[in-house]
């Protein structure tokens, strides 16, 4: 089935079967690989994408109920104020192999998005849905928190 | 839509993010802006190349897996080049050991065996420049420095920028024992420096090995025995076929390969396919049978790794004895980026994008599968999404090797988080059992340490004199405690469950075992466990300079406030020594939560502190996830868990304060990796017995 997508304001066909992820459409059919596989389950996070501005595991969006929502990837966030996010975490230097960060920052900027200056319970309940095996999880906290203070300028 | 990706465009971006090509297509490159030939470049060594627009590109030789490499063994070149920093591109090389020597990447090996190769690789290129210069101004050598990219004639105070320099110091010879720098005169090593890798990494460009695209490529997963030593039987690949976008199903050594349109129709291909096992002969194993087997070993004989005087006779003296028995599981590697690899066998060539610790092993593996020399294969050094000891083997690369040329196109083979899990080459189990010995006093005069483990080098066909593998003592017989009567043993208990180097490989089972029942002997003796190791530490002053600083920082002795409780070990893995000190209180479950973590590390000069301080940070997630909840269970000759609902990580609402501090030292560097890891479950172990009132001896302690 063919599929018209909006993705980072551009738009896309792409034809494939209803069922496949959202993920698999992104990194396969359209080369955008900066959305990770990490769990095919929702359990890690590292798929993360934004859907009209909320955050999705991609790898459990089916492509057919997408619809005409704009879709959101890491290659397209600095286009949105999730630009203050990537700058935060460069400045508190997050990543380490940096698989899982693209979905780290997109899940940081959409919770930015709803809460500018989120409470760590706030963080704690955005952030636990996504697993990093690095260790960055204090350094994404001192990011967050960072991005937020920037965008009380 | 499909992409038009050219294989020039695929080659430019699957380069390191951002920072350009591999050099066969670099040069050419240049050669077309400036319109005829190559520009002279001076390139002295493997390493290095410096152009006459003053850049300078350092290649990486080591894998980058999150541990920051490709920052800093660079910046080890460019302090003794005296480069501009800001000047420094940095590009991955390719397999080449007969260029780059040894790329394995593990063992926190990185920094510490590169540092004199580079150093000498940057300091030949800046004798060159300064040779150069003292050349064609006339002048003498000596009466020359140099500073951030320029050679500087003192007396004049003439300046030459490195690039104007380069076609003359091509033509020098290369010293053989350039002078190298005095450390006080650093400015680059010992800072802490941003990543090189990071923009990337925040931008969705950064390419790892499931980025790997190139033109015609087919994605492929594979169907294996669920049952360790279990064999493909038969299987019929009419159903799979009829999915749509599956193009091929061919064996391969691993099993079925489906190969398809996208990753999405091979899994669903996957799914219906028809496949039928012969599990083998291990098809009944369990967990539980596995540890009786090892308690029943632990009783018969050992082969000895360590005997200092009698200690069966102290132990006989002795006014009190302790003896207990730590036991901990397999563990999964669970890197983030599922195991992956991309190849291309083609008329006579073979070409692989591998996230690999091992390249030369991944090459050799290539190339016997592809029937050519090694040097005819193409080995592409990925970013890789965690290694952990996981991607020191070349399995995945054997299944998209097999599967490319089976079908004829490149393929890149990924496995699924279940595939990664269940198909892992675990952390080996181990049981340990500890006696120790007291005198009227008090005072440790008898310890005994016997391992019970697999070894992972017999297990895969490795030869192991007299039984022993030393590696699987590793950790246990170089015990740093002065005990007079010490004897440590070992016995091989291999098993079908195939095992690997998992971060800090023995050092994680060891380090658990000595450092809890030190505690144990501490709480026997009444000595506080600090002062207990401080008094055994006289003549391990590495050590003691370790457990005296986490101590300190840690506010040992001070009061807590209500319900917490600290636990404190101390370990030395890797040529790095660690002390931890975690904080923990247990929720009114009885679950514990580990508050706070205070970490001392000595690893010698720190070539990156910021970089040092992540690695430990690192080190303790990752041991903390395992300590809490990491255990890897048989059944039916197959691993029970499938993703990470069932193999639970530690996640950011779990996250404690980790607080880093580096012992200052002038030694050489040693190793990060790995040595934050081993002392973080006996850590929260000792603080989880002080909660509870209960020694923990088990690991998970969440079991």
């Amino acid at each position: 089935m063919s599929f018209s997508l909006t993705i980072n304001d551009k738009p896309y066909t792409v034809d494939a079967h209803p069922d496949t992820p959202l993920l698999w459409v992104l990194r396969d059919h359209l080369n955008l690989t900066g959305t990770k596989y990490g769990c095919g389950q929702g359990l890690c996070g590292a798929c993360t994408i934004h859907l009209d501005g909320e955050s999705a595991r991609s790898c459990q969006t089916p492509v057919a109920t997408v619809g005409n929502r704009k879709v959101t990837t890491i290659e397209g966030l600095a286009a949105t104020l999730g630009h203050r996010v990537q700058q935060a975490w460069i400045a508190e230097q997050v990543p380490q192999c940096g698989y899982c960060q693209s979905g780290q920052i997109m899940e940081a900027a959409a919770l930015l998005a709803k809460h500018p200056r989120p409470t760590p319970q706030q963080m704690d309940e955005a952030m636990s849905g996504l697993i990093c095996r690095c260790g960055s999880y204090q350094a994404i906290r001192l990011a967050i928190s960072r991005a937020a203070a920037g965008g009380a300028q | 839509m499909k992409t038009g990706l050219t294989r020039r465009d695929f080659l430019q971006t699957s380069a390191l993010g951002g920072a350009g090509l591999v050099i066969a297509f670099y040069l050419p490159a240049k050669a077309e802006l400036h319109g005829q030939g190559a520009p002279p470049s001076f390139q002295p060594n493997a390493w290095l190349q410096i152009d006459p627009e003053d850049n300078v590109t350092i290649w990486v030789g080591k894998s980058e897996m999150g541990q920051g490499v490709r920052t800093s063994l660079p910046m080890i070149v460019a302090e003794e080049l005296d480069a501009d920093w800001t000047r420094v591109r940095v590009e991955p090389a390719l397999a080449d050991s007969r260029k780059y020597g040894n790329q394995l990447t593990g063992g926190s090996t990185s920094v510490r065996t590169s540092w004199e190769p580079l150093r000498k690789a940057g300091a030949q290129a800046r004798a060159m420049l300064i040779a150069a210069v003292a050349q064609s101004w006339g002048v003498a050598p000596n009466s020359c420095r140099t500073e951030s990219g320029s050679v500087i004639h003192e007396p004049s105070g003439r300046r030459a920028g490195y690039g104007s320099l380069v076609e003359a110091a091509a033509k020098l010879p290369v010293p053989e024992k350039p002078p190298l720098k005095n450390a006080r005169d650093f400015r680059i090593v010992g800072q802490s420096l941003p990543r090189l890798d990071i923009p990337g990494k925040v931008d969705g460009s950064a390419r790892f090995g499931i980025d790997a695209r190139a033109p015609g490529m087919l994605f492929a997963v594979v169907a294996r025995c669920p049952v360790f030593g279990g064999k493909l039987a038969h299987f019929d690949a009419t159903r799979a076929k009829t999915v749509k976008g599956v193009r091929a199903v061919t064996p391969i050594t691993s099993g079925v390969a489906v190969v398809a349109d996208s990753t999405w129709a091979a899994m669903e291909g996957r799914k219906a396919l028809d496949v039928t096992w012969n599990e083998g002969p291990h098809a009944a194993l369990t967990s539980a049978e596995i540890s009786r087997r090892f308690a029943r070993l632990a009783a018969g004989p050992a082969a000895v790794a360590r005997e200092d005087r009698a200690v069966d006779a102290a132990l006989k003296r002795a006014a009190r004895t302790l003896e207990a028995v730590y036991e901990v599981p397999f563990l999964a590697h669970a890197t983030m980026e599922p195991m992956n690899a991309t190849a291309y066998v083609h008329r006579g060539s073979c070409e692989v994008w591998a996230p690999t610790q091992f390249p030369s092993l991944a090459q050799q593996v290539a190339a016997k599968i592809a029937g050519l020399p090694p040097e005819k294969v193409t080995v592409h050094i990925t970013l890789l999404g965690g290694g952990f000891g996981r991607r020191a083997e070349a399995d995945y690369v054997t299944d998209a090797v097999e599967a490319s040329k089976a079908v004829g196109a490149p393929v890149q083979v990924l496995w699924t988080r279940e595939d990664d899990m269940q198909h892992d080459v675990y952390r080996p189990a181990s049981y340990h059992v500890l006696r120790a010995g007291l005198d009227a006093d008090g005072r440790l005069i008898a310890w005994t340490h016997r391992v019970v483990a697999p070894s992972i080098g017999a297990q895969r066909g490795e030869k192991v004199e007299g039984g022993l593998d030393t590696s699987a003592v590793d950790g246990a017989a170089d015990l740093p405690y002065a005990i007079p009567n010490l004897r440590v043993d070992y016995v091989m208990a291999n098993t079908a469950v195939p095992t690997g180097y998992w971060r800090s490989v023995y050092a994680s089972q060891t380090a658990f075992a000595n450092e809890c029942f030190l505690d144990e002997i501490a709480a026997v003796a009444g000595k506080d466990p600090v002062e207990l190791r401080r008094a055994l530490l006289n003549k391990s002053p590495h050590h003691k300079a370790v457990l005296e600083l986490v101590a300190e920082k840690s506010g040992w002795g001070q009061p807590l406030p209500a319900g917490r409780f600290r636990g404190l070990a101390v370990h030395k893995s890797f040529h790095s020594f660690v002390g931890e000190v975690a904080e923990v209180s247990l929720e009114k479950d009885g679950t514990p939560r580990v508050h706070r973590v205070v970490c001392a590390i000595d690893c010698g000069l720190p070539v990156n502190p910021a970089g040092v301080a992540s690695q430990m940070q690192s080190g303790i997630v990752y041991g903390l996830s395992a300590a809490l909840r990491g255990k890897i269970t048989i059944s039916k000759g197959r691993v029970q868990q499938n993703n990470f609902d069932d193999y639970q990580v530690l996640r950011f609402d779990e996250m404690p304060q980790v607080e880093v501090y580096i012992v200052p030292s002038s030694e050489p560097p040693t190793g990060t990796g790995e040595p934050g890891l081993p002392p973080i479950a006996p850590a929260v172990a000792n603080a989880v017995s002080a909660a509870r009132g209960q020694r923990v001896r088990k690991l998970p302690i969440l079991a």
